[in-house]
């Protein structure tokens, strides 16, 4: 992956130009090799890099998707979690991971107290059907996780 | 591709304390640097990888986006107005340019 983005720098300067500036395209390379789906384990193994050992409780984040999604190029998601939403308790960050997406990392929401409610949607790609999976960190350190099942018809993460 | 065109709906007015919907969407193709085009070269990666919405300067939500986040990202979230002001909206795309957009609230 990382030989193939260098070749691919040698043909395009732009792209040569975009990996200078961001130096993100080798962070996303070295976490999933191309269009090779993620498997749950990596899910495991982002989260874990995130928050180490940390217990994570289940429960308080709700994930909301269709059941069913026919086009895996925009899937709406709205994501919940139970807060008050405080100054002293609130939900500071929520990461998104997609188990079955070559990339498996979709989207991380930083909330802030002046939110009033953690709830937010977006629409994302998936590229088969798989778990979805939210992480919830409040600003007390804990940490609580919710998924949901979608079912893709037509995958959308191109190929 | 053309300027992507951010579009963002805010409520003109509110009561204070209110607690508003704000809605956002640009126009980006969210390019995911897997794909390729005809001749097999792979189209590079360019994304829109930060969002971030403040009000009077304050931060109140901002997301990191990965390729999993479609293309002409849509982005929708609450915030609770206590005064008049101007929410201010920023995506960064991949190529350093930053689209921005904001809004005026009246609040009463």
């Amino acid at each position: 992956m990382e030989q193939g983005a260098r070749s691919a720098g040698r043909r395009d300067a732009s792209r040569r130009r975009v990996l200078a500036v961001g130096a993100l395209g080798g962070i996303v390379a070295a976490l999933a090799p191309r269009l090779a789906a993620a498997k749950p384990e990596d899910v495991a193994a982002a989260i874990k890099k995130l928050y180490g050992d940390k217990a994570i409780a289940a429960g308080k984040v709700k994930l909301e998707m269709p059941q069913i999604a026919e086009n895996g190029n925009v899937v709406p998601m709205t994501v919940t979690v139970d807060s008050p939403m405080t100054d002293d308790d609130y939900v500071k960050a929520v990461h998104v991971f997609a188990e079955g997406n070559p990339i498996p990392a979709v989207a991380t929401f930083y909330f802030t107290p002046a939110c009033a409610k953690a709830v937010c949607s977006t629409r994302i790609r998936m590229a088969a059907t798989q778990n979805v999976v939210a992480v919830a960190e409040t600003s007390k350190g804990e940490l609580f996780t919710g998924k949901t099942e979608v079912k893709v018809t037509i995958g959308g993460c191109g190929g | 591709m053309a300027t992507p065109t951010p579009r963002v709906r805010v409520p003109a007015k509110a009561k204070k304390g209110e607690v508003i919907e704000i809605k956002t969407l640009i126009s980006h193709d969210m390019e995911m640097g897997t794909r390729k085009d005809a001749d097999g070269k792979t189209i590079p990666r360019k994304i829109i990888k930060l969002f971030a919405c403040t009000f009077n300067g304050k931060e109140v939500f901002k997301s990191d986006w990965q390729p999993g986040i479609s293309a002409n990202p849509y982005m929708a979230f609450f915030a609770k107005v206590n005064e008049s002001g101007t929410f201010e909206f920023a995506w960064h795309d991949d190529d350093g340019s930053v689209y921005k957009a904001s809004s005026k609230i009246e609040v009463a």
